[in-house]
């Protein structure tokens, strides 16, 4: 199982190690080091590097390297489902998840991991488990703790670790009784240089907030379940209900948590909310080039496309860029070559464009790629794949809770080929 | 957690704050004592007491605690104290402590396995797989499986259907990370049928929905691995199958760590069962911001997937990855339109437009990525796109890199009759001739014997250049060969020369980068572990010591046995042959020779034992393996050595060698005497003999002169162990002294009721002969015919069906040239030496032989004769497990005797024979060909 962790910064500095068996010398990550010189880029190390004695397993995120060493054959997507969990529950805990709130908070780390595994068994995963052990710092806490010397470690038996419904505690009492469900999707899409589409999926989520007193039993069913063929639930949701009615029923735990995560496979037509439109042209031998982008709406159920940024990762060979844009700001470092274009919201009467020139390496011939354009935007009120709630019912508690439903759509990797 | 420093002179302090009831300081305490104990272990035992109070604690929080971080502590001399708190911890009412107990009982075998055993912890442990709370049976089972990681053999796992629908009805209910280890150890339970596979099956498909990859991929490996005992007509079968593509899709959503593990997985689920994701090839297709480790193996399962239904698409996006910054990527997204030319038969021209339209681009490492890749196409096409070669040529001078070169210098040299200057551009190339790198100067210099061949005229010239320049100035041993063989080759035969440089070449195979049948059958079975990311199995990797038990996939029930391997060949990618090759044969070979495994019989052993003893030695070590009884001790086997074929070839050879007039027509062939002991090595004593065999019986026939001065006496002779279990029948007879020059000759009768051994070569007889005098050692290798059998005719139909069942790699194949005689005299000869003739008969104009003949151990070998007035041929086919590097054996194997032995056989027979016999089991055979005879008489004892 999992035998150590080491959290390493960008720049190659172990800053935090936790050895859940016997110790392992640090000396075992210069074989990590080694495969991060040769990855040009962070996101390129290989998530998995052999060592004579160890096999190093890492992850990469909020600039983050978490690396788990294990000794033995142990299923490597335990181990990486698990460094991500560990990102969440700091995530959860601290708000962000960076170096220097992890070394702020250190002691409350070190107790949530050693809660978190014992001896490379996962123990307490849950956040809601590990929250009632452990208290999330607070600033008022904080405080408290200053001055009366107690601790943020609770003294109670993780009560729910224990019952048939482990991810919820028991005596939960609210005085305004809620329930949010959030459905939010992404689309991933490849569009190619014609506009048309290569490939879509939607990635959708329903998010929850449920804030209930006592044990409330909930369903939640679907205006057109079909289009969930592809689902993975919270342990919560019980899966024969949902087999046989196409309902999802499940005894919620207490606060945030994702209900379920559904797929719309490339096989389904997947409306694409967005165009754009592009000439970029280089020309050999001419030091200028010419570029030009605008978006329109496309697909969107009449609703508005917001928070649109363009980005762009612009061949080596282009020195500088000089842009107007119609609306919105836009952005170009001539080092890392990236072009980022902050449009805003779209107003199909008056579509926003980004024109200018490139100046471009003298005598140079013309870049051999062509820059891809990625697109981010977000639509309110909107699940593209056409999924709707039809009802959320509880049963087993007598109070009348508020319940709430929100749709959003968001671009997830959505790739504009030219 | 102490930024590095060492505080372990606190200990006497810390452990003092132990009993407290502040938890947080408590934990803080253990937390201390687990860093600190190690280099304190006398200070640590003031801390057992504290735990063993707290393992009595009346909040199970506390006791959880005390028993789980007891286990932490490695120091030898506290974990005695721990066995008692341990055992109630185990057997607490609180399910939380039980569980914690249970992880507890791991550790303690991580640091004192006896310890553990002793105290029957495991069978504690094994009985909490029963436990009514899912968490602990889960724990319980993570905590054996530990456990039976460090212990192979141990059957600490046994499963049973009671205790699997335990695990089953544990899994609905526990945590995910309790679920992946209850699935994993399911993957290792083999059902009984497939009824019951199917119920697992059943109810480990909602799981597949899970949140959480690893239970995704960990229940992916048990229905892949239980879907191999379904029959595939069930409907059940095809509603799984859809079931299992789309969590495996979702996998591909997440994040790009778990992603990369997924796909290694995706890989090998492809190559095992292509129609599981056949529809979902854009799911595949690359993003430009995903991290390079995932396009790459992106892109490998893209071709995996590429069919003609969706290899426009396919070619679409990789033309347009060829146009990405990163290079490993582009030149791999190059390759792979290789790939798909060479796989998708119909695609080819259309792949081969697109190289040429990125040739166009002359972006350097595509140019050449492309020209290595159009090279393959001309080796899987040949004469189909020759069109190109004018393009190809057009960027000559850009390509710097030795791969490309040498490409594009295989092509001119392959078509350089097309190629009007391909003179001049070969010549181009060779003025740097000395600094290219290896990879091309061999190539060079082929190509530049290619161009000779084809137009000798004008070419003259530069083929003396650069044969001397390879041969003369060079001092790389492989082109300086290869420069003297050619050399040789065309100054002696330019005919020869022609045919073996110019020959047609094998096209080359559809797809080389599957990964072999029988160990992907096997890394299914580790779907989801690091030996799939890997694609290696873990006994390749995982450290020493560790045994590590080789899993292999249920058989699928009998009645669909047989609809298996047509179903799975065409279905896609070719997933080869079925993995089952090996068994077969050795059932064959058990039918065959009817093997009674016994232990070998010491003291005068039974006929039948011994000749079955030779039979299992002839097949080599490498089938103890596989049919191999407990009991049944192997000789050790040795290597097959170059001259043994010669040896061996010679006595067959010769008994074609029908023009001789020695052998009598009636008898078997008999070798003329040869002197095996010179008087000079045995104080006077000459030996000369031979070997016979009439009427069922052998002899060896010797002529002892005496060449001393004195009388000789007392002879006795005796064998050392051999291969077919040779001895003497009777003792060595010689009525009278042998008195100064007189010589005298006896016939001495064997049989094969000795002791049997293997040999080096396989018919090699080590012989001691003693006298007055002294004891004389000598070896004499035995001419294989003597040991053919008189009832060594098969019956036609057991002919057929054996011969049938010969694997075509089985087969050795030569020929005996200027052999006047025809079929009949053929025949009745070879009958003479107990070589059958099983069935004749005439196919276009030749005369076909079917021979059979058998050995002394009860070994069958098959042949067919094929007579062709002036080139007979000899096809030899043996029911002996496969030997693929045979032809390369069979001329080392004949060579260095083959002038003086075999004036007209080209390759010898028994020689083959002796290699099918022996060989298959050292794969190392060719370590050991040039190897002398080497000859130690181990000590024989003699009658006094």
């Amino acid at each position: 199982m999992i035998h150590s962790l080491f959290l390493i910064n960008s720049s190659g500095d172990i800053f935090l190690e936790k050895h859940w068996k016997s110790v392992v010398s640090r000396s075992v990550c210069d074989y990590f080091f080694e495969a991060q010189e040769r990855a040009t880029e962070a996101e390129n190390v290989p998530p998995v590097i052999p060592t004579p004695h160890h096999y190093l397993l890492s992850v990469y995120r909020h600039k983050i390297f978490f690396v788990a060493v294990i000794q033995t054959e142990v299923p490597p997507l335990f181990v990486i489902e698990f460094l991500h969990r560990v990102v969440d529950t700091f995530q959860d805990y601290f708000g962000v998840c960076s170096e220097p709130v992890i070394k702020d908070n250190v002691v409350v780390v070190y107790e949530v991991l050693e809660e978190m595994l014992d001896n490379g068994f996962p123990l307490a995963t849950e956040s809601n488990i590990l929250k009632e052990l452990i208290k999330p710092p607070t600033i008022l806490r904080t405080v408290v703790n200053t001055i009366t010397g107690s601790t943020n470690v609770g003294d109670q038996l993780p009560t729910g670790q224990l019952s048939v419904v482990p991810w919820r505690r028991t005596g939960v009492k609210y005085t305004n009784n809620e329930a949010y469900f959030d459905v939010i999707e992404e689309i991933d899409a490849i569009i190619d240089k014609s506009g048309s589409t290569i490939t879509a999926e939607i990635q959708g989520v329903i998010d929850a907030c449920v804030k209930l007193t006592g044990m409330p039993d909930l369903t939640l069913s679907f205006m057109n379940p079909r289009l969930l063929d592809d689902v993975s639930f919270h342990p919560c949701v019980r899966f024969k209900r949902w087999e046989s009615e196409r309902i999802l029923s499940f005894i919620p735990p207490d606060g945030n948590f994702r209900l379920l995560s559904y797929h719309v496979s490339a096989q389904n037509l997947v409306a694409i909310p967005v165009y754009v439109k592009h000439n970029i042209s280089f020309r050999d031998s001419s030091s200028l080039g010419r570029f030009e982008i605008t978006v329109g709406p496309k697909q969107t159920m009449g609703k508005t496309i917001e928070g649109v940024i363009v980005t762009s990762q612009m061949p080596k060979g282009v020195l500088n860029m000089s842009l107007t844009p119609s609306q919105g700001t836009h952005t170009f470092d001539p080092v890392t070559k990236m072009l980022s274009w902050d449009v805003g919201k779209i107003n199909p009467q008056k579509l926003p464009s980004l024109k200018g020139t490139m100046s471009l390496q003298a005598g140079a011939s013309k870049p051999d790629e062509n820059p891809t354009i990625n697109l981010q935007f977000k639509i309110q009120q909107l699940a593209i794949s056409g999924l709707k709630v039809n009802r959320l019912d509880m049963y087993g508690e007598k109070y009348k809770p508020f319940k709430g439903i929100k749709y959003m759509t968001k671009a997830g990797k959505f790739q504009v080929r030219t | 957690m102490t930024v590095g420093k060492d505080v372990s002179a606190l200990f006497p302090d810390v452990v003092n704050c132990m009993q407290t009831d502040n938890l947080e300081l408590k934990k803080l305490v253990y937390l201390y004592l687990m860093n600190y104990a190690k280099s304190q272990p006398d200070m640590a035992i003031m801390a057992v007491n504290t735990f063993v109070k707290d393992c009595e604690d009346p909040n199970p929080l506390i006791r959880a605690l005390a028993v789980r971080t007891m286990g932490c502590i490695r120091v030898d001399k506290i974990t005695e104290y721990l066995c008692e708190p341990l055992r109630k911890c185990l057997k607490d009412e609180d399910p939380y402590v039980r569980k914690t107990a249970a992880v507890c009982v791991a550790k303690l075998h991580d640091i004192n396995a006896q310890l553990v055993e002793d105290q029957g912890f495991l069978d504690t442990l094994k009985d909490l797989i029963s436990d009514s709370n899912p968490m602990v049976v889960a724990n319980a089972v993570a905590a054996l499986s530990e456990i039976a990681e460090s212990h192979p053999s141990s059957n600490l796992l046994d499963l049973n259907p009671q205790s699997i629908n335990k695990l089953l009805t544990a899994l609905n209910e526990c945590t995910e990370w309790g679920q992946i280890f209850i699935l994993d150890c399911l993957a290792n339970y083999t059902p009984k049928d497939d009824r019951e596979a199917q119920s697992i099956c059943e109810r480990v498909t909602p799981r597949l929905s899970h949140a959480n990859s690893a239970v995704v991929l960990s229940a992916v490996k048990v229905l892949m691995k239980f879907m191999e005992m379904l029959s595939k007509d069930l409907d059940y079968y095809g509603t799984l199958l859809k079931k299992l593509a789309p969590p495996l899709v979702t996998l591909l959503s997440a994040e790009p760590e778990l992603q990369y593990v997924a796909l290694r997985n995706i890989n090998l689920i492809v190559q095992k069962r292509p129609e599981i994701l056949k529809h979902e090839m854009k799911v595949f297709f690359v993003k430009y911001n995903d991290p390079i480790y995932v396009k790459l193996e992106k892109l490998d399962i893209m071709i995996r997937l590429a069919s003609q239904a969706n290899i426009a698409q396919v070619l679409a996006e990789l033309k347009e990855y060829a146009t990405e910054v990163d290079v490993d990527f582009v030149r791999k997204a190059v390759r792979a339109i290789g790939r798909c030319a060479i796989k998708v038969e119909q695609s080819a021209e259309r792949c081969v437009s697109t190289l040429l339209d990125l040739i166009q681009t002359k972006v350097n490492y595509v140019v050449q990525e492309a020209i290595v890749v159009i090279k393959d196409i001309f080796r899987k096409y040949p004469n189909k796109y020759e069109s190109v070669i004018a393009t190809l040529c057009e960027n000559l001078d850009s390509l710097d890199e030795p791969e490309a070169r040498a490409a594009m210098i295989w092509i001119v040299g392959e078509y350089a009759e097309r190629i009007d200057n391909a003179d001049e551009l070969l010549e181009s190339f060779l003025e740097g001739f000395h600094d290219e790198s290896t990879q091309v100067q061999l190539q060079l210099l082929t190509a530049i014997v290619k161009l000779f061949l084809k137009k000798p005229t004008e070419t003259q010239e530069l083929v003396q250049q650069v044969l001397s320049l390879a041969t003369q100035d060079s001092d790389n041993p492989d082109l300086r060969d290869r420069g003297y063989i050619y050399w040789r080759l065309l100054s002696t035969d330019p005919v020869a020369a022609k045919e073996v440089v110019l020959a047609e070449k094998p096209l080359i195979s559809e797809e080389t980068d599957l990964i072999e049948p029988t160990l992907l059958d096997e890394l299914i079975c580790y779907i989801g572990t690091l030996a799939s990311v890997y694609h290696k199995p873990p006994s390749a990797f995982v450290e020493g010591g560790r045994g590590v038990v080789h899993k292999s996939l249920p058989p699928r029930t009998a009645s669909s046995e047989s609809t298996e391997s047509p179903e799975t060949a065409p279905a896609g990618a070719p997933s080869g042959e079925q993995p089952d090759v090996i068994p077969t044969q050795g059932d064959l070979l058990g039918d065959l020779l009817n093997l009674d495994l016994g232990p070998p019989v010491s003291g005068p052993p039974l006929a039948t034992t011994s000749v079955q003893m030779g039979a299992v030695d002839l097949l080599g070590g490498g089938l103890d393996s596989l049919i191999g009884g407990p009991n049944f001790v192997a000789p050790p086997a040795a290597a097959v050595p170059a001259n043994l074929g010669a040896s061996m070839g010679s006595g067959l050879s010769d008994l074609f060698d029908l023009t001789s007039g020695v052998g009598t027509l009636s008898g078997s062939y008999v070798v003329p005497k040869a002197v095996w002991l010179p008087a000079m090595k045995a104080k006077g004593l000459e030996i000369s003999g031979t070997f016979t065999r009439q009427v069922g019986s052998i002899s060896m026939d010797l002529q002892l002169t005496n060449k001393a001065l004195q009388v000789m006496t007392d002879f006795a002779i005796q064998f050392n162990r051999n291969s077919f279990g040779l001895a003497p029948a009777a003792p060595l007879q010689v009525h009278a002294p042998l008195s100064p020059n007189q010589t005298v000759e006896i016939s001495l009768p064997l049989n094969t009721v000795g002791s049997v051994m293997k040999m080096e070569p396989l018919n090699n007889l080590q012989v001691a002969v003693k006298n007055n005098i002294d004891v004389f050692y000598f070896s004499t290798l035995y001419p294989l015919h003597i040991l053919f059998v008189e009832d060594g005719k098969m019956d036609r139909q057991m002919f057929l069906a054996t011969w049938k069942d010969i694997p075509n790699e089985n087969e050795a194949q030569f020929q005996i040239r200027d052999c006047p005689l025809n079929a009949e005299a053929v025949s009745s000869r070879l009958q003479g030496s107990n070589i059958f003739t099983v069935a004749k008969r005439n196919v276009e104009a030749q005369d076909m032989l079917y021979q059979s003949l058998k050995l002394t151990n009860g070994i069958w070998v098959l042949a067919e004769l094929r007579i062709q007035p002036g080139n007979p041929s000899f096809t030899v086919r043996l029911p002996a497990p496969a030997l693929p590097a045979l032809g390369c054996l069979l001329p080392c194997a004949g060579q260095p005797l083959l002038p003086s032995l075999l004036p007209r056989a080209g390759v010898s027979l028994m020689g083959a024979l002796a290699q099918l016999g022996w060989g298959p089991s050292e794969p190392d055979v060719n370590e050991h060909q040039n190897s002398e005879p080497s000859f130690q008489l181990s000590p024989i004892r003699l009658p006094r």
